[in-house]
């Protein structure tokens, strides 16, 4: 309080700022770790129970799961007699040798042993592609992008079920592991947004058709159970197609889950289209730019940009719902999993966590890496307005 | 703008508005305007909230429908026909009360976005425009910023320069003081005073009546969805002919 300030009270009605305040630095707080301990976490009774019963939670679950993920395991053994108690003498955790033995078979299904390099290279090609183009800085994005949702989708295809150029035709009944959830998971990602995009226009659109229509699409395929639409797809759609019609049991799944989270894809971009304000369409169409130009330049990029962590959830929930290709007798990443309990050879009593274990780590890392890359576009999105 | 003077001494009007009627639902929100307005004639439109005044503006460039009567913009009468309304938004700029900015887009980008998608400008060329322009209205320094950096005077500034990159010929302009901040009022009014006296046709709703005296050919008064009364500024706001434009006086200039 400078003296000048005290010149205003009630009694006096006239008053004039003879110098203006300079602005100070903010009272000091305490600070280093017992500051921010005394601020945050014992910060009255409550509080303080509060941060003891979490600290208690988390040791509870840490202990357990660190023992019988690292300090119990068994890493090197051949066979199910190494993983058990009896011969290690002591209480055994997860029985990693048993992971290494099914490791193929975990990535290719039943995948020809000798063509095992065609999904190798396939993998490395979409990697190859989709770093640079997760990358910001990385230069030419547009002939990147053309290059892994145009060129990557044909070569992929070309290259996994063969047939052509002298590559062995390989079945897709054969496909299996990470190579189907992937496959299932990538279609779907990629189909799934722009044809959300294009659903939830045409669920605002003004033309009654093809509105309706597109209320119909989201409606049915939000309204039925993933399960059931693979269940159709795969045991009554042949009945219906005539007689000598076939499509791949794998494509079929391919498309009934791209279109179910096509629908869920639409609504999530409805609430980005929504949140635009109605002057930003007015000020865009008073310039002349037409619907689409208006859509495309004005609307999308901002109602995408609000709808990030909408979006990514829903990558995310497809990316675990591909595990119920199962039921119609597919065998992804998880699925492969459990087909590996059934070894006599591996038959111990650890087995099954230890492969559940070790699908929720690698199902973790995806979704993991999924969400991180989401909030670092969002925060960039941030900075650069 | 000191050589480009658009000003033409043709006698056929900029806009010729007969018998215009809307409807919002139910509501008859206008009710038979009657409007001409000549090349380089400059418009006030004022009147208590809810008079049609905005609605009326917004009928001249069909950001709004009109159920009946004719609107024809420099020549071009407005239908359904959506290469016609095309045409006339690109001679007709629009500068809105809430600015309308796109906040994805730098001042520059705002500025280029419909001479370069609209008018198929080189992107050079309508960054020199645009550039141009935004000298014009006193900002070009801050034309790499996003429109958020800005004070609120300065994005108004800006969406003024945006519609003036199209080369409109007439300029609408819906309450643009209206949300400003009060210290920027006077910037901005500036600014459309210097487009008047460079002879851009304007409509402008508002209710600076300073402006209105200082540069408006006619005043025009709205009430109702209709046009209560319409004259020179200094017949307007000295000899007020209908008792609503009294009364509206009266409690405006107190």
């Amino acid at each position: 309080m400078t003296d000048d300030a005290t010149t205003v009270s009630a009694t006096t009605v006239s008053y004039v700022r003879r110098a203006m305040a300079e602005p100070e630095p903010p009272p000091r707080a305490a600070r280093g770790f017992y500051g921010f301990a005394r601020a945050h976490l014992f910060d009255g009774p409550f509080n303080i129970v509060l941060t003891l019963s979490s600290a208690a939670l988390a040791v509870a679950i840490a202990v357990p799961l660190i023992r019988f993920l690292i300090l119990d395991a068994v890493w090197d053994g051949a066979s199910r007699v190494d993983c058990l108690a009896e011969t290690v003498g002591r209480p055994v955790g997860a029985c990693w040798p048993f992971i290494a033995a099914k490791f193929t078979q975990l990535i290719y299904g039943f995948y020809p042993w000798d063509q095992h390099w065609r999904v190798d290279l396939t993998f490395a090609l979409g990697l190859v592609l989709l770093v640079p183009l997760l990358i910001p800085r990385a230069p030419f994005k547009l002939a990147n992008a053309i290059l892994f949702f145009g060129v990557f989708p044909v070569v992929a295809f070309v290259l996994l079920v063969g047939g052509r150029f002298g590559l062995a035709h390989v079945e897709t009944r054969s496909w299996g592991g990470l190579l189907v959830t992937l496959v299932v998971a990538g279609t779907g990602i990629v189909v799934s947004l722009p044809l959300g995009i294009l659903l939830a226009l045409g669920r605002r659109s003004g033309l009654p058709i093809v509105r309706a229509l597109c209320v119909l699409f989201i409606e049915f395929w939000r309204g039925v159970p993933l399960i059931t639409i693979l269940f159709f797809a795969t045991y009554m759609l042949p009945l219906f197609l005539p007689g000598t019609w076939t499509l791949d049991a794998l494509l079929r799944v391919l498309i009934g889950t791209a279109l179910f989270a096509s629908a869920y894809m639409a609504e999530v971009v409805r609430a980005g289209l929504q949140a635009i304000p109605r002057g930003q369409i007015e000020a865009a169409a008073a310039l002349g730019l037409g619907y689409w130009r208006i859509t495309g330049l004005i609307v999308l990029p901002q109602a995408l940009r609000l709808v990030i962590p909408g979006i990514v959830n829903t990558f995310i929930g497809l990316f675990k719902d591909t595990t119920l290709v199962l039921i119609v007798a597919i065998f992804d990443f998880l699925g492969q999993i459990r087909a590996a309990f059934a070894d006599p050879n591996w038959a111990t009593p650890t087995t099954l966590f230890t492969g559940f274990a070790f699908a929720g780590l690698v199902y973790f890392a995806f979704c993991f890496g999924m969400s991180r890359y989401s909030l670092f576009v969002e925060r960039r999105l941030a900075q650069r307005r | 703008m000191s050589g480009d003077d658009i000003r033409t001494t043709d006698g056929a009007p900029a806009i010729e508005i007969v018998g215009l009627h809307k409807w919002y639902g139910r509501f008859h929100v206008l009710r038979g305007i009657d409007l001409t307005v000549k090349r380089g004639e400059r418009i006030v439109i004022c009147g208590p909230s809810g008079s049609g005044k905005s609605t009326l503006i917004r009928c001249i460039n069909r950001i709004e429908p009109h159920q009946r009567g004719r609107i024809v913009v420099d020549g071009i009468p407005l239908t359904d026909d959506l290469k016609a309304i095309d045409e006339v938004r690109r001679d007709v700029g629009m500068v809105f009360q809430q600015f309308n900015l796109f906040p994805h887009l730098t001042v520059l980008e705002n500025c280029t976005l419909a001479p370069v998608w609209v008018r198929k400008l080189p992107r050079k060329e309508a960054e020199a425009t645009a550039r141009h322009y935004l000298a014009r209205v006193r900002i070009a320094e801050q034309a790499d910023k996003y429109p958020e950096q800005l004070s609120s005077g300065q994005q108004q500034r800006v969406a003024i320069a945006r519609a003036l990159c199209m080369h409109p010929k007439i300029m609408l302009f819906d309450e643009p003081t209206s949300a400003l901040d009060p210290e920027m009022v006077k910037e901005v009014l500036d600014t459309m005073v210097q487009l008047a006296m460079d002879g851009m046709t304007m409509l402008c709703v508002t209710h600076e009546m300073g402006f209105a005296r200082q540069v408006a050919d006619r005043v025009v008064f709205m009430d109702e969805g209709q046009i209560v009364e319409a004259n020179t500024p200094q017949e307007f706001f000295e000899h007020p002919q209908h008792e609503r434009t009294k009364l509206f006086l009266s409690q405006i200039l107190r």
